[in-house]
């Protein structure tokens, strides 16, 4: 198939950027989205011009490297995908389509598509952990049992992969989808118990200083993220937050 | 330099418990006063950097990624083995131990695989403790699966997504030694050459790939933990950034290159599909738990299905071949990877393959989801259940297992691995040879350390499943941190290491030379170009089948490919910028030497072993007639190359095996 592409480039954070209208032909509906992209920049590199920048590593859906802001949606049209996962037969000869790097004050721009998610490292850091050195002296694994019920509701919160599609979709952009993943994985497991209240405590400030917006409940973040991550998580923070501030 | 492997006397289950008692250490207030650098931060670079600095050691850590938690340890599925036992099926660090020196045909250092088998329960107990959600069972205790090339059940696991649970276990004990100042991590950045001050790694150059900036960073001791090379091949399962740089970097200036020939085709990944294809993705191969490989027996139905005039669901039990539980079947679709690799291109080398390349196998989970229904309408107490409920309370099951991996391959193939079989195709995942290490895991470079893939020592010539995420997290939590130990304890009065001398500006001068030399080039050939032609040189001359002719071939032709890049390379953009073609052209440019240097080594190892199939070297009859033969007699040692500029002019150093505590024996999985 033959496509416009109308891509955001932008030198550096402090240039002012602009969309820019490319063509591909020949495209292959088996190919990836990221593959397409391979193909412009191909093109662009044998015609003497600068590539398009962006962010994507592992091309299987896990690294959560990959952004872009495709027709006005995170990651693209299609529902619990990446970008790497997003497949050309999701679009049709001659359409046009517009991709943007992910949109929030917090996640700022550094070239093209690739953006700034390091307020996703500082949120983790003021307290997603359980403060354990490693010994080879810590308790059998099996000595706490731990229901299969919690076991997997944890593994599903766990399963984020720290995009920022939530956030890149939100109106708000708020982190709070994110940051209830991280909070619910440790508040379900009897060993992040001991530090829960510190913990949700220290990372919605984190959240609150990076300038990530309020949760309004449009359940937007829920519908863009790759990993199925429930707006369970958001609930579940909220709670632990409401009961560690009560607790002082 | 002579090789000394420094694995401690004694009987080998006391060798790891008396070397720990009788090594150095350095004091808590000393610590403090010494810097580690750390290269990578997958599972082996993000626990050693954690577990350093929870000892005291100030520690720097870089990734090329924007987080550590991004390294493509990420992407590892299926499990980690450990040797607890809690099936009761006979499992023990010795078994353990014996089953890797097996699985990796005879091929890897006795002492080293026995001290991982004794480590690998404390990786369970760690991880739990740090909040890793591994599947349970519904008495609340932990659940296994079995892998392939073993006869018990000690793979743990968390959904299809065990390396990234065990990532997150590692980064977040990363990100509590950040929050406390003890690590300074380098997001973004990637190290392009080693410094070696008075003969011994004492520190790094970096490009900040946000701003081009070339920078000095200096420790008393550097730590390699950067991947494997698998990439080499251009296309492999391998994220599209993980390269051999720092590897090859460190070798260049002292450290030897062990075993680069042997490298691990994963039997279970999607096929290609086309030209423009960038990367190949795996389906775990815990799914060979469930799933049954199989292609037609007749010519005339494999026609039929790759013109789409029949489904492969139409074909009754008696037209399907399932070779491997044919040619194996003590262990059947649980072969180890070399070996159901290997299978696998036999039958589509004889044209059985089913898809429109020819180069593709079935793995089919009908019997599974009825195996599964039953049981389930048994539990359930659904009398007398049809066809249709027996395969959606099986399919249930199933989904809950693998359902991630299933809506994967949706993704991708546009298929319903639920409706019709898998298909899958052999392709490169995981490189077992890497940079020599010593029991200490030392590189030949004093004070330069290499873990997890990027070392050779525990896989021999072919990795085990789910042996992996155990060796990364062995090397980076219980190993490296005792051992480097011992070294550091002279380093307690040498004060910081100045960034100032020449070694430093040395180093930095051939750096940003090279940077200079890929954007002032204007070539006429992208980067892309030389890289998928290596990489086609690399799968048709030293893929899953090798031979003498061949690999000369390859060598030769690799050569040219590189002399052709240094002339006709084109980078576009600056220097002083973000510029993701001109890292490719620095990952490229080692890769097309690492290659030459792969083709040799393959070349001079005139034996099968593992991963490594030489089509010199088969068993010509009997009941192993076609399996690989191997020759402990003449190539029962490791293969350590000194570069020497040219990779056709390394030297090679031999280090032996020596087996004490298991006898060497055919492999056999029949």
């Amino acid at each position: 198939m033959n496509l416009t592409l109308k891509i955001w480039r932008q030198k550096d954070s402090k240039a002012k950027g602009q969309m820019v209208d490319y063509k591909v032909t020949e495209i292959s509906e088996h190919m990836s989205f990221l593959e397409m992209m391979d193909v412009l920049n191909e093109q662009l590199v044998n015609s003497g011009e600068e590539p398009v920048a962006f962010d994507h590593d592992c091309r299987e859906g896990i690294c959560g490297m990959c952004s872009m802001y495709i027709n006005g949606e995170a990651h693209g049209p299609d529902r619990g995908i990446t970008t790497c996962q997003l497949h050309m037969r999701m679009f049709n000869d001659g359409d046009t389509i517009t991709i943007e790097p992910f949109r929030a004050a917090a996640f700022p721009v550094i070239k093209d598509l690739v953006v700034d998610r390091m307020a996703f490292e500082r949120i983790q850091q003021a307290g997603g952990y359980i403060s354990v050195n490693t010994s080879g002296n810590t308790q059998d694994a099996n000595n706490i049992p731990i229901s299969k019920h919690a076991a997997d509701e944890a593994m599903d919160a766990a399963t984020c992969i720290g995009c920022g599609a939530c956030v890149a979709t939100c109106k708000n952009s708020s982190a709070m989808l994110f940051v209830g993943a991280k909070v619910s994985q440790y508040a379900l497991l009897p060993q992040g118990q001991v530090e829960a209240a510190d913990r949700v405590k220290n990372m919605v400030a984190q959240m609150d200083l990076e300038g990530f917006g309020n949760c309004t409940n449009t359940g937007a973040c829920e519908v863009e993220c790759p990993k199925g991550i429930s707006l369970e998580s958001i609930a579940r923070m909220n709670r632990e937050y409401l009961s560690a501030t009560l607790k002082g | 330099m002579a090789l000394d492997s420094k694995v401690p006397k004694g009987p080998i289950k006391d060798k790891w418990t008396d070397y720990k008692n009788k090594i150095d250490l350095v004091n808590p207030a000393n610590k403090r006063h010494i810097d580690v650098i750390v290269v990578g931060t997958g599972l082996a670079g993000g626990s050693a950097a954690a577990t350093l600095a929870e000892l005291g050691y100030n520690v720097k850590a870089f990734a090329y990624q924007d987080s550590p938690r991004r390294a493509h340890s990420i992407a590892a599925q299926g499990g980690i083995n450990a040797a607890k036992n809690y099936q009761g099926d006979g499992d023990s660090t010795y078994r353990l131990f014996y089953d890797t020196v097996k699985g990796g045909d005879y091929r890897s250092r006795e002492a080293n695989v026995y001290r991982l088998a004794e480590v690998s329960s404390n990786i369970i107990d760690q991880c739990v403790a740090q909040g890793v959600p591994f599947a349970r069972d519904y008495g609340g205790l932990l659940d296994n699966r079995s892998f392939g090339g073993v006869l018990v059940s000690r793979t743990f696991y968390a959904k299809g997504q065990t390396g990234q649970q065990l990532l997150l276990g590692a980064y977040s004990a990363m990100n509590r030694q950040i929050a406390r100042g003890k690590i300074e991590m380098f997001n973004r950045h990637e190290m392009l050459d080693v410094v070696i001050v008075d003969g011994k790694a004492r520190g790094i150059i970096a490009r900040n790939l946000i701003t081009g900036e070339i920078e000095r960073h200096s420790a008393h001791a550097v730590v390699v933990g950067s991947g494997g090379y698998g990439n080499v091949y251009f296309l492999s399962t391998n994220a599209m950034g993980s390269n051999a740089t720092a590897a090859w970097k460190i070798h260049k200036k002292g450290a030897y290159f062990a075993n680069p020939c042997y490298t691990q085709i994963h039997p279970t990944c999607i096929p290609r599909s086309g030209d423009y294809q960038s990367k190949l993705t795996l389906m775990s191969e815990s799914l060979r738990n469930d799933g049954r490989i199989w292609v037609p027996k007749n010519m005339e139905d494999v026609m039929a299905i790759r013109e789409g005039r029949k489904m492969p669901t139409e074909l009754s039990e008696d037209e399907r071949d399932y070779y491997l539980e044919r040619r194996y079947p003590a262990f059947g679709n649980l072969v180890p990877r070399d070996v159901a690799s290997r299978a696998a291109k036999e039958r589509c080398d004889a044209g059985y393959g089913v898809n429109a390349t020819g180069e593709a196998v079935y793995l089919d989970f009908a019997s599974a989801f009825e195996r599964y229904g039953k049981e389930q309408a048994k539990i359930h107490n659904i009398e007398n259940p049809s066809p249709a409920k027996i395969k959606e309370l099986g399919q249930a099951i199933v989904e809950a297992k693998y359902g991630n991996l299933f809506q994967m391959y949706e993704k991708i193939i546009d298929q319903n691995p639920y409706e019709t079989p898998m298909m899958i195709y052999p392709a490169v995942h995981y490189t077992m040879g890497g940079v020599w290490v010593d029991y200490n895991l030392m590189t030949t470079i004093p004070g330069c350390y290499c873990i997890g893939e990027a070392n050779f020592s525990d896989h021999g010539a072919n990795r085990l499943g789910a042996s992996a995420l155990m060796q990364g997290l062995a090397d980076g939590y219980f190993v490296l941190p005792y051992t480097i130990g011992d070294y550091l304890a002279d380093d307690i009065r040498t004060g910081k290491i100045p960034t100032d001398t020449k070694e430093f500006e040395d180093a930095e001068k051939e750096v940003t030379e090279r940077i200079n030399f890929f954007v002032n080039n204007k070539g006429t050939k992208s980067v892309d170009y030389f890289h998928k032609k290596l990489g086609k040189v690399m799968w048709d001359k030293a893929g899953m089948s090798r031979n003498a002719e061949g690999l000369t071939e390859a060598m030769a032709e690799i050569k040219a490919i590189r002399e052709e890049f240094w002339k006709e390379v084109f980078v576009p953009g600056t220097a002083d910028e973000m510029n993701p073609e001109l890292e490719k052209a620095g990952r490229v440019a080692d890769f097309l030497e690492l290659g030459e240097l792969f083709a040799k080594d393959a070349l001079v190892r005139a034996e099968s072993c593992g991963g490594h199939f030489r089509e010199e070297s088969a068993e010509l009859d009997g009941p192993q007639k076609g399996e690989a033969k191997r020759n402990d007699k003449d190539f029962a040692f490791v293969s350590a190359w000194e570069y020497k500029g040219e990779p056709a002019d390394a030297v090679l150093h031999k280090e032996e095996l020596e087996f004490k505590d298991i006898e060497l024996k055919q492999r056999s999985y029949k």
